[in-house]
C-alpha cells in the first residue's frame, strides 16, 4: 500500500478537499479553456485594444449584474447594410443608393452611445451621404450630410449642432419622441435610418453599419477603451496558476536543497547559508520589485525571476533547517553512510523525502501568496506590458476610478477570481495538512 | 499503622478501550486483581500489551479518544469510578495514587528548578506554602538517596539517575498510598538500574508504601515483586504470588517467558516465543494466546474463565480448568 | 588472506570530540574512545560491555568509518582504515554491516520494504535488478522472513519490532560482509523477541563465518551470543576475557559490580539490596587521573589508583585486566 495513495483516499472524508480541489480544477479548466479559444497572440492583439472593439459599447456593466439588480438594460444593436435592402437609382456619372437601416427598440433606457461605420468599396471619389431619423411615430429629423472617406465613422451620438437642435444628447434625443427634455422617456417601436448616398463611380459600392450601443454587454462588461473584460479575467487565471506555481515551486525545491545542504555539511557552508539567508530576509522583496519593475522591466518572467531568486534564500531556510536538524541525526542516515551513500544521495534521497509530506501543504498554500504578489505588483502599475492579467484590470479599474464611476463590476470580478483562488488552494492545503502532518492528526 | 494484609486496591473488571482510525482498540479488556497495603505488584508485559493504559486507566490520565471506560475499582473504602473528574483529580491523583510515567525523567521542565517541580504537586493539591513544601521536598530528596543541594539545580545539571530520583521523589512528596511507576528503569544503566531499584526497596520497607510496578523485563521484576500480574493483549493472564510465578509458573505464556529470560549463571541458551502479539483492534476469538501456544486444545477457541488454583493464584488458561479451588 | 592473521586490529584507538564555543574556540574535548587496543579474529563473536557513554558505540562508529579516529589505527584486513579513499573505502564499507539499537528509526520512514534494501546495491553498482531482486530475496530468507512478497512492498511502520530488526540485519548482510558491527541490536525488542533475534545473529555469523561485534549494557545475555567480552569503562577496555571466564572469575572491581547488580531471576532478588559503587561515571570531558574507577572503586589503593594508570595485567590465562590490584606488589 502506497503511502500518498493511501493519503489521497484519506483525502476524500475533508469537505474542505474536495471544495478546495473543486476550485483548483475549475480553475485549471478555465485556464486550458482559455489557452485553447484564445491563443497567446490573439489575446496579445486584443488586449492591445483599437477598432476591432469599435462595435462594444463603453464602460457596460455585465449582463448578469444588471438582471441580478432586476434592471433590463438594453444591449448594443447591430443593423448592417449587407442584411438590408438597397434601392439603386442611376444617373449620369454615378448612382443614388438609398439604405434604410431599420431596427426595432424596446428597452425602457436609452441607448449608450449611436455610430455609423462607412466603408466605400471601389471607388476613386469620395460617395456622398446623407441621414434621416425616422422615429416610429413617423418623425423624420435630418442628421445631416456629408463627404465620405473610404473608412468612415460618424458619431451621430457627438454631433453638436444636431445636440443644438434636439436640446439633448442625441442618443437620448433621438429616442425620446415628445417626452419633455428634462425627464425624456423612451419611444418604443421600430426606428429607422435612412441614408441616402450619392456614389460616382460605375462599381462603387457603400457599406454601412449602424451600432446602437447598449448600457450592458455580456459576462464581464466592458471597459473604457471598449475591451471585452472578459478576455483579460480569463487570461488573467493561466498567468496567475502559472505565476504562483512557478514561484512556489522555484523558492520551495531550490530552497530545500539549500537548506539541507547546509544542515548536512554543517560548519562553514551551513554558516554561509545562515548568514546570507540573514540578510536576505531584511531585504524588502516589494519596493526590490518596483524598483526593477521601473528601472529595467516589468516583463512578468523578469518578476518571477527576481521573486525567485529572491525567494531562495528567505525564511524557508529557517524553518527548513529547523526540520531536517533532528533528521540529519536519525539512524537511518548513519545505516546511510555506513553502507556508503554518497552525501548528494543522503540529501536528495534520505533527508529531503523525510520532510516532503509535511512540505505539501505548504506548498498548496504558497501558491496563492504568489498570485497575490503577481497582483499587487499589477496594480501598483508593474504589472506585464503585454499581457492581460487580473491585477491589470483592478489597475485600470483604479486609473478609472471605476467604484467612483460606480462600474463596480470592474473591480469585483477580478476580485472575486483572486480570493476564488486564494480560498481554493488554502481550503486545499489545509486539508492536505490535516492528512500529512502528523502532528495535527488526531489518533 | 494499618494492618498489612487490609486490601488498598481492588480492580474488577476495568476496561479501556481507545477509538482509533482502524477501529476499536481493547488496550485494557477487563483486567481484575487487588493490592494490599506495603504490597509491591508487578504488572509484566510485552509492549504493547495494554500495561501502560492499565496505569493510565487507574491514575485516569486518558487521551482523547477513549471508546469505553468502566469497571470498578475500590481503593480503600472508596469508590474511585464513581468520583467525577473534579474530585477524582482533588482527592485522588497525588494525594493517594501517583504515577510516575514512562520517560518522565526526559519530561521535566527544563526552566524550573527540580526542587520547585517536585513541590508543585504540594503547592497545587494541598495548596502548601513554598517554604513547607521545600521542606518536604528537602525530606523526600534524602530518602531517594538525591542530595539536598540539588533543589536549586536544573534538570540538565543531572544524570539521568538523578532526574529518575527526582520524579520519584515528586511521586513520593504527597506521601500517597499507592505509587504506580511505569517503567521507571528501562532507559537507564545497570549499575543506575541497581540502585533505583534500591531505593524503591528501602522506600517500600520503610515508609509502607504499596507500589504497582510496570514492566516488560521480568529481571527488572523479581527485584521489587511481592506479586506478578502477567498481562497479554489487554488481559490479565496469570496472576500469582512472585515465588510461584518465578520458579512455578502456570500458564503457557508465563512458561516460555521465563524460559526466555537469559540468566547470567545458566549453561543452556535461553529459548523464545515464536510470532507476533495479536492486534487489540481485533483480537483473536477465544484464548488471545493460542496461535503462539505450544499446548494449544479444541477448548482454547473459546474464551477461557481466569481459574483460581489456589486462593491467591488465578490463571486464564483452559489447561487448569479441573484445579479451579 | 591469511588464516589466523586477525581480521581488524584497533592499536592506541582514540576518537575524541572537540567542542567548541561560538563555532571555533576550542574549549575542550570529549574522549569518547581514549586509548583501546583489541584484534578480532576472523569468524569470532565478541562483545562490548559498559554503561551508556562508555564509548562503546563512538567506537562501534568509529570502526565503521563514521568518526575519523584522533590518533591510533584501525587495520582491517591488512588494510590502514583511515588511508581508504574512494573505491578503496566503498569496498570497506561494504565488508562491514551495521546493526543498529533502534530497527524503526534504522529504516527510512519513507521508503517500502524492496526500495530500501536495493539502495545499499545500488550503490555499490549492482545495476540489473534482476540481481537485486534476487539478492535481496536470498537474504530475506537468511533472516527467515516469511511471507516475502508481502512485506517486500510495506512500509517500516507496517512491520513489528521484530520484522524490522530481520529487515536491518538483513540490509546489513546484502553486501556480503566480512564483519558485522551490531549496536545493542536488541536492546528496544521485547524479551520474547529478544533470543530470537540473538540467535538469529549468532546462526547466521557462525554459517557464514563472520566477526560479530556485538555493543550491549546486559551483561546477562552475552553467555550464549559471544565468545569473547570486552568490558569498557569511560572510553578504556578495562578487562578482557572469553565468556565463561569473565562471567565466573570478573577480575576487575568494575566488571564485578556489574555483575553484582545483575542477578538471576528470583523471588528472593525483592528482599536485598544490592551492592552498586557510588556515584557516577566520569565526565568524559575530564576524566579522573590514575585508573578511571579509582573515585567509585570499593577497593582503590589511595597513592596509586587516583595517581598512575593502571597497565594491563593478566591475572588469568587469556584474562586480561587494567588494575593495580593485581599487582604483585598489591598481592591479588
Amino acid at each position: 500500500m502506497n503511502r500518498w495513495a493511501a493519503g489521497l483516499r484519506e483525502l476524500k472524508q475533508y469537505p474542505s478537499a474536495i471544495g478546495g480541489l473543486a476550485i483548483i480544477l475549475f480553475l485549471i479548466g478555465l485556464s486550458l479553456y482559455t489557452v485553447v479559444t484564445i491563443p497567446y497572440s490573439e489575446a496579445l492583439d486584443k488586449w492591445r485594444g483599437g477598432e476591432q472593439w469599435r462595435m462594444h459599447p463603453v464602460n457596460a456593466g455585465p449582463v448578469w449584474a444588471d438582471r441580478l439588480a432586476g434592471g433590463d438594460k438594453p444591449r448594443t444593436q447591430v443593423v448592417r447594410s449587407t442584411e438590408t435592402e438597397i434601392r439603386e437609382v442611376p444617373f449620369e456619372g454615378g448612382r443614388q443608393v438609398r439604405i434604410p437601416l431599420e431596427f426595432d427598440y424596446h428597452n425602457g433606457e436609452f441607448p449608450s452611445e449611436i455610430n455609423l461605420f462607412l466603408r466605400t468599396l471601389d471607388s476613386s471619389r469620395q460617395a456622398f451621404v446623407r441621414l434621416n431619423w425616422k422615429t416610429p411615430s413617423g418623425e423624420t429629423i435630418a442628421l445631416g450630410g456629408q463627404r465620405v472617406a473610404r473608412d468612415d465613422r460618424i458619431s451621430i451620438s457627438q454631433n453638436p449642432s444636431l445636440e443644438g437642435r434636439l436640446g439633448m444628447v442625441p442618443h437620448i434625443g433621438l429616442f425620446a419622441g415628445d417626452s419633455p427634455p428634462d425627464a425624456p422617456e423612451v419611444e418604443k417601436g421600430r426606428y429607422r435610418l435612412v441614408l441616402d448616398a450619392i456614389l460616382f463611380d460605375e462599381d462603387a459600392r457603400l457599406e454601412a453599419d449602424l451600432a446602437v450601443y447598449g448600457r450592458v454587454h455580456g459576462v464581464a462588461g466592458t471597459d473604457y477603451q471598449r475591451r471585452n473584460l472578459m478576455v483579460a479575467l480569463m487570461w488573467g487565471t493561466p498567468v496567475a496558476l502559472a505565476f504562483g506555481l512557478l514561484a512556489a515551486v522555484g523558492t520551495t525545491i531550490t530552497t530545500l536543497i539549500i537548506a539541507a545542504t547546509g544542515v548536512w555539511f554543517r560548519g562553514i557552508v551551513d554558516a554561509t547559508i545562515q548568514r546570507l539567508t540573514e540578510v536576505n530576509i531584511i531585504l524588502p522583496l516589494l519596493p526590490i520589485l518596483v524598483m526593477v519593475g521601473t528601472l529595467y522591466s516589468t516583463s512578468i518572467w523578469l518578476m518571477l525571476g527576481v521573486v525567485i531568486v529572491l525567494g531562495i534564500f528567505s525564511a524557508g531556510i529557517k524553518t527548513y533547517r529547523a526540520m531536517l536538524l533532528p533528521i540529519r541525526e536519525a539512524p537511518y542516515i548513519e545505516a546511510a553512510r555506513a553502507y556508503g551513500a554518497s552525501n548528494a544521495r543522503i540529501i536528495m534521497r534520505y533527508m529531503i523525502p523525510r520532510i516532503l509530506p509535511v512540505l505539501i501543504p505548504t506548498f498548496v498554500t504558497l501558491i496563492p501568496t504568489f498570485v497575490f504578489l503577481e497582483a499587487s505588483l499589477a496594480v501598483l502599475g508593474l504589472g506585464d506590458p503585454v499581457l492581460p492579467t487580473w491585477g491589470k484590470v483592478l489597475n485600470d479599474a483604479q486609473e478609472q476610478s471605476a467604484l467612483y464611476n460606480g462600474f463596480y463590476y470592474w473591480v469585483i470580478s477580478p476580485a472575486v477570481l483572486l480570493m476564488l483562488t486564494g480560498l481554493g488552494f488554502a481550503m486545499f492545503g489545509f486539508a492536505l495538512d490535516r492528512v500529512f502532518n502528523p502532528r495535527l492528526r488526531t489518533q | 499503622m494499618t494492618d498489612a494484609t487490609e486490601t488498598l486496591l481492588r480492580v474488577e473488571d476495568l476496561r479501556l478501550h481507545y477509538q482509533t482510525r482502524r477501529g476499536v482498540a481493547r488496550a485494557v479488556d477487563g483486567v481484575s486483581f487487588d493490592l494490599r497495603r506495603n504490597e509491591a505488584l508487578v504488572i509484566l508485559g510485552e509492549s504493547g500489551c495494554g500495561k501502560s493504559s492499565l496505569a493510565k486507566a487507574l491514575m485516569r490520565v486518558l487521551p482523547r479518544n477513549v471508546q469505553h471506560f468502566g469497571g470498578h475499582v475500590m481503593l480503600g473504602e472508596t469508590d474511585i469510578m464513581a468520583l467525577n473528574d473534579e474530585r477524582f483529580r482533588r482527592e485522588i491523583q497525588w494525594n493517594r495514587i501517583a504515577l510516575v510515567m514512562q520517560a518522565a525523567m526526559n519530561a521535566l521542565n527544563p526552566v524550573v528548578r527540580v526542587g520547585e517541580q517536585v513541590a508543585e504537586p504540594l503547592r497545587v493539591h494541598r495548596g502548601w506554602s513554598k517554604e513547607r513544601a521545600l521542606e518536604r521536598v528537602a525530606e523526600t530528596f534524602r530518602k531517594v538517596g538525591v542530595s539536598t543541594d540539588f533543589i536549586q539545580r536544573y534538570p540538565f545539571e543531572l544524570s539521568g539517575g538523578m532526574r529518575q530520583r527526582v520524579v520519584l521523589a515528586m511521586a513520593l512528596v504527597t506521601e500517597p498510598d499507592l505509587v504506580i511507576l511505569d517503567e521507571p528503569t528501562s532507559a537507564l544503566d545497570v549499575l543506575t538500574q541497581a540502585a533505583i531499584m534500591n531505593v524503591l526497596k528501602r522506600i517500600k520497607r520503610d515508609e509502607g508504601t504499596s507500589f504497582i510496578l510496570i514492566t516488560h523485563d521480568v529481571a527488572t521484576s523479581s527485584e521489587l515483586a511481592d506479586r506478578v500480574a502477567l498481562m497479554y493483549a489487554g488481559q490479565i493472564v496469570e496472576f500469582s504470588d512472585a515465588r510461584q510465578f518465578f520458579h512455578d509458573p502456570a500458564h503457557p505464556y508465563s512458561k516460555m517467558l521465563m524460559d526466555s529470560v537469559p540468566r547470567l549463571h545458566q549453561p543452556e541458551a535461553p529459548g523464545h516465543i515464536p510470532g507476533e502479539p495479536p492486534d487489540l483492534i481485533n483480537p483473536p476469538a477465544g484464548c488471545r494466546f493460542a496461535d503462539r501456544c505450544p499446548s494449544r486444545f479444541e477448548r482454547c477457541d473459546r474464551d477461557p474463565d481466569a481459574f483460581s488454583l489456589d486462593e491467591r493464584r488465578r490463571v486464564r488458561c483452559w489447561l487448569h480448568e479441573g484445579e479451579d479451588a | 588472506m591469511t588464516a589466523g592473521s586477525p581480521l581488524l586490529q584497533a592499536s592506541n584507538l582514540h576518537t575524541w570530540f572537540e567542542l567548541r564555543q561560538w563555532g571555533f574556540l576550542r574549549v575542550g574535548s570529549v574522549r569518547a574512545v581514549d586509548g583501546v587496543n583489541f584484534a578480532l579474529a576472523r569468524g569470532e563473536s565478541v562483545a562490548f560491555v559498559g554503561e551508556s557513554g562508555c564509548g562503546k558505540s563512538s567506537l562501534a562508529r568509529t570502526l565503521l568509518g563514521l568518526h575519523r579516529p584522533t590518533r591510533g589505527e584501525v587495520t582491517f584486513d591488512g588494510e590502514e582504515l583511515s588511508t581508504l579513499k574512494g573505491k578503496a573505502r566503498q569496498r570497506y564499507l561494504a565488508r562491514v554491516g551495521y546493526v543498529q539499537q533502534d530497527p524503526f528509526g534504522a529504516l527510512p520512514p519513507f521508503m517500502d520494504v524492496r526500495r530500501l534494501l536495493n539502495e545499499p546495491l545500488i550503490i555499490h553498482g549492482v545495476r540489473d535488478p534482476a540481481a537485486r531482486e534476487e539478492r535481496i530475496r536470498r537474504v530475506l530468507e537468511e533472516v527467515r522472513l516469511t511471507r516475502v512478497d508481502e512485506i517486500l512492498s510495506k512500509f517500516p511502520h507496517m512491520l513489528s519490532g521484530g520484522q524490522q530488526q530481520r529487515i536491518v540485519i538483513a540490509r546489513a548482510l546484502l553486501l556480503e560482509p566480512a564483519m558485522i558491527i551490531a549496536d545493542e541490536p536488541v536492546s528496544m525488542l521485547d524479551a520474547s523477541v529478544r533470543v530470537e533475534i540473538l540467535n538469529l545473529l549468532r546462526n547466521i555469523q557462525r554459517e557464514r563465518e563472520l566477526t560479530l561485534a556485538f555493543i550491549t549494557h546486559d551483561l546477562s545475555t552475552v553467555r550464549h551470543f559471544a565468545d569473547r567480552i570486552f568490558v569498557m569503562y569511560a572510553g578504556r577496555i578495562v578487562e578482557q576475557a572469553p565468556v565463561d571466564e569473565l562471567l565466573d572469575h570478573p577480575q576487575h572491581p568494575y566488571t564485578q559490580s556489574l555483575l553484582a547488580a545483575i542477578a538471576d531471576v528470583d523471588a528472593d532478588n525483592a528482599l536485598e539490596e544490592r551492592d552498586v559503587p557510588g556515584g557516577e561515571p566520569p565526565s568524559l570531558l575530564n576524566p579522573p587521573p590514575g585508573c578511571r574507577f579509582h573515585p567509585r572503586c570499593p577497593k582503590a589503593i589511595a597513592g596509586t589508583c587516583d595517581v598512575r594508570e593502571p597497565p594491563r595485567f593478566a591475572p588469568r590465562e587469556g584474562h586480561y585486566s587494567d588494575c593495580w590490584l593485581h599487582d604483585e606488589r598489591h598481592g591479588s
